[in-house]
C-alpha cells in the first residue's frame, strides 16, 4: 500500500509483533486483572481466596482510619513535587542551554540522580538527615542556625517535607532534559536576542520561548505526575511511610496493607483505586502528547 | 565606542553569572553522591562520631577492597547482572521485530498495538505489585530470577520499541529493496542490512533496559526472599536496620553499583528524551 511496505507473510503482523504482545498480556494485563479480581474477593491471611465478596474490601478500605489523611497527603505529594519540579527545571534548562565553561561537565553531573538507583539516592539522603550522625545537622549547627541536632525524619512534618525534596531532586534531571530538547527547537537568534536586551528578556521569554516550550512542558509534567504518584523507593527507604502511617502515600499504603498488615483484599482495593487514577493520568497524557500523529 | 564597551561588559557579566549558576546547579546534583563517596572512605570509627566530621581523618581506600568480605556484594552484583542482562536480551529479541514491522507497515491493529505499548510504558510495576505477586504465586515463580526477567522485560519493552522503530523508519527502504533483489530473505535483510545501520538505536535500547532492570527495587523487594538471590538494590538496603550497619561499606557498595550505570547512561543521553516521551517531543 505505502512505498514503505515490506512483503506480507502468510500471518501478517503476528509473527513480528506477537511475542511482544504476548509478553505484555501475560506480565502487565494479567496482573492488572488479577489485582482487580482480588479486590472483589475475600482473601484470608495466607492469601487464599475464599470466594467473591462484592465491594466489602472497598468498604473496609473506606473505613481504614489512615485513608483520609493519606489521600490528602498524596494529593499534596503529587502536586507539590510536580509543580516544583517543573518550576525548577525551567530555569535550570535555560542555564544549561547557554554556553559556559564546563557546561558539558555540569550536564553530566545532572544525569547522576537520573541514572542512579533511586533507592540508593534515598539512602544517602536518609544518612545525611540522620538525627545523630547526619551532616545536615552538623552544617546547620556550624552556621549557627541550629543549637541542638534535630531528628528530621522522625518528625512527620519535616520528614514529609524532605521526602518531597528528594522526589524533586530525582525528577528535575529528566524534566530538565526534556525542556532542553524543547529549547533546541527555539531558533538561536530568538534566544540570543532575548539574552542581550536585559529588560526585554523576560517579556521575550514569556511571549516567544515559553509558548514554544509548552508541548515539552506538558508532556514532562504528565510523565512526572505518573512517576511521582507511583513513587515508592524514596518513601520506603527514608521513612517506611512512618512514623506510623504519617508519611505514606496511597502507593506505599497499598503496599503496607498487603505485605505488612497481611490484608490482601483491602490492599488490592487500594491498588485498584491507584490503578484507575493512573489510567486517568494516561488519558491526559494521550491528550497532551498527540502521540498518534508522531508515531505515524 | 563607550556604548559598545558597556554592552560587552554587560555581556561578560552575564557570562560570569551564567557560569556560576551552571556550576552551582551541577554541585547541587552531585553533592549527595560526593558525600556518599566521603562516607565510603571513612574509617569505621568515624562513621558514628558525634558530631560527625565533614571529611575522613584518613582516606580509607581499602574500604573498597574490604567491602567484598564484609557484605555479600559479589552475590548481589551477580544477581543484578544476570537479571538485568537476561531481561535486556529478552527485550531486544521481542522488540526488534515488532519495531521493524511497525516502522515499515501500516496494518490493522497498528494503532491498538502502539496504544498497548504506550500504556505499559506509563505503568510502573509498582502500580501492579499486588497483582504481580499473586500471579507469581500461581505460577510458582516467587523468589526466582525468571520472574524478575519476565517482568522487567515486559515493562521496559516500550522504550525499545519506540527508539528502534524511529531508527528503522529513518533507514531508506531502497537499501532493503536492493537486498531483496539480490535474493535475501526479509529476516536476512533485517539482520545483515538494517540492524548494523540501526546500531546506535540498539545500543540505546540495550543500555536503557539494562539500567532500568539494574535499578529496579519494588518488585525485587517483593518477590525475592532468599538473601543469596537478592539483587543489589534490595541486598544493600536490607543491611539498613540490621544491627550495627556499617554505612561506609553500604555506600562503597552503592557506588560500585552506581558509577558504571551513570557512565553508560551519559553515553546514550542524546537519544533518551525521544524514547521516554514516546516521540511526542520533537
Amino acid at each position: 500500500m505505502t512505498t514503505g511496505s515490506i512483503r506480507r507473510g502468510r500471518f501478517g503482523a503476528l509473527p513480528w509483533i506477537g511475542p511482544a504482545v504476548l509478553l505484555i498480556l501475560v506480565m502487565v494485563v494479567w496482573p492488572a486483572i488479577e489485582m482487580i479480581r482480588t479486590s472483589l474477593h475475600e482473601i484470608d491471611q495466607t492469601g487464599i481466596a475464599k470466594g467473591w465478596n462484592g465491594i466489602s474490601n472497598y468498604r473496609s478500605l473506606i473505613h481504614n482510619p489512615d485513608l483520609p489523611q493519606t489521600l490528602v497527603r498524596t494529593l499534596l505529594w503529587v502536586s507539590v513535587v510536580v509543580v516544583a519540579t517543573v518550576l525548577i527545571s525551567l530555569p535550570v534548562a535555560q542555564i544549561l542551554h547557554g554556553k559556559f565553561v564546563g557546561r558539558k561537565f555540569v550536564r553530566y553531573a545532572i544525569i547522576v540522580p537520573w541514572a542512579a538507583s533511586v533507592v540508593m539516592t534515598a539512602t544517602i539522603w536518609r544518612w545525611m538527615l540522620d538525627g545523630f550522625y547526619g551532616i545536615f545537622n552538623r552544617i546547620l549547627q556550624d552556621l549557627g542556625i541550629l543549637k541542638e541536632p534535630l531528628d528530621w525524619l522522625g518528625n512527620p512534618n519535616s520528614a514529609f517535607a524532605f521526602l518531597m525534596v528528594v522526589a524533586i531532586f530525582v525528577s528535575v534531571p529528566f524534566t530538565t532534559y526534556v525542556i532542553l530538547a524543547g529549547l533546541t527547537t527555539v531558533p538561536d537568534d530568538i534566544l540570543e536576542a532575548g539574552a542581550i536586551d536585559g529588560a526585554n528578556g523576560w517579556k521575550r521569554y514569556k511571549e516567544i520561548i515559553f509558548p514554544l516550550l509548552r508541548p515539552a512542558l506538558l508532556v514532562s509534567a504528565v510523565i512526572n505526575l505518573i512517576n511521582v504518584f507511583n513513587s515508592f523507593p524514596i518513601i520506603w527507604a527514608m521513612t517506611g511511610g512512618g512514623p506510623g502511617y504519617s508519611t505514606d502515600t496511597t502507593t506505599t499504603l497499598a503496599y503496607k496493607i498487603s505485605f505488612r498488615d497481611q490484608d490482601i483484599g483491602q490492599s488490592a482495593a487500594m491498588a485498584t483505586v491507584n490503578f484507575i487514577i493512573i489510567l486517568f493520568f494516561i488519558s491526559i497524557f494521550l491528550k497532551v502528547s498527540n502521540w498518534r500523529e508522531a508515531s505515524e | 565606542m563607550t556604548m559598545a564597551g558597556s554592552s560587552t561588559k554587560r555581556f561578560t557579566g552575564r557570562k560570569v553569572s551564567l557560569t556560576i549558576s551552571g556550576w552551582v546547579i551541577g554541585a547541587v546534583f552531585i553533592l549527595p553522591y560526593l558525600y556518599m563517596l566521603i562516607t565510603a572512605l571513612k574509617p569505621k570509627a568515624e562513621i558514628t562520631k558525634i558530631p560527625i566530621d565533614y571529611l575522613p581523618s584518613k582516606w580509607s581506600w581499602d574500604n573498597f577492597t574490604e567491602v567484598w568480605h564484609v557484605i555479600p556484594l559479589a552475590g548481589y552484583l551477580k544477581s543484578s547482572f544476570f537479571v538485568a542482562f537476561s531481561a535486556t536480551v529478552l527485550v531486544l529479541i521481542f522488540a526488534v521485530p515488532a519495531a521493524y514491522y511497525v516502522a515499515r507497515n501500516k496494518f490493522r491493529g497498528r494503532t491498538a498495538f502502539l496504544m498497548l505499548v504506550l500504556i505499559t510504558q506509563m505503568f510502573s510495576p509498582t502500580a501492579l505489585v499486588v497483582g504481580i505477586f499473586r500471579e507469581m504465586i500461581k505460577f510458582h515463580l516467587v523468589d526466582t530470577y525468571f520472574s524478575l526477567i519476565l517482568i522487567y522485560g515486559a515493562f521496559n519493552m516500550a522504550f525499545s520499541i519506540w527508539i528502534l522503530s524511529s531508527f528503522f523508519a529513518s533507514i531508506p527502504v531502497d537499501i532493503e529493496e536492493a537486498a531483496w533483489i539480490d535474493g535475501a530473505s526479509r529476516f536476512g535483510t533485517l539482520r545483515r542490512v538494517i540492524l548494523p545501520l540501526a546500531l546506535p538505536g540498539l545500543v540505546t535500547a540495550f543500555i536503557f533496559t539494562f539500567i532500568a532492570a539494574w535499578n529496579e527495587y519494588v518488585i525485587a523487594l517483593t518477590l525475592m526472599s532468599s538473601p543469596e538471590r537478592e539483587p543489589l538494590t534490595v541486598g544493600l538496603t536490607s543491611l539498613i536496620g540490621q544491627y550495627q550497619i556499617q554505612w561506609n561499606f553500604l555506600f562503597a557498595g552503592s557506588l560500585i553499583a552506581i558509577i558504571p550505570v551513570v557512565i553508560l547512561f551519559a553515553a546514550i543521553e542524546k537519544y533518551l528524551v525521544g524514547g521516554l516521551t514516546a516521540g511526542s517531543v520533537k
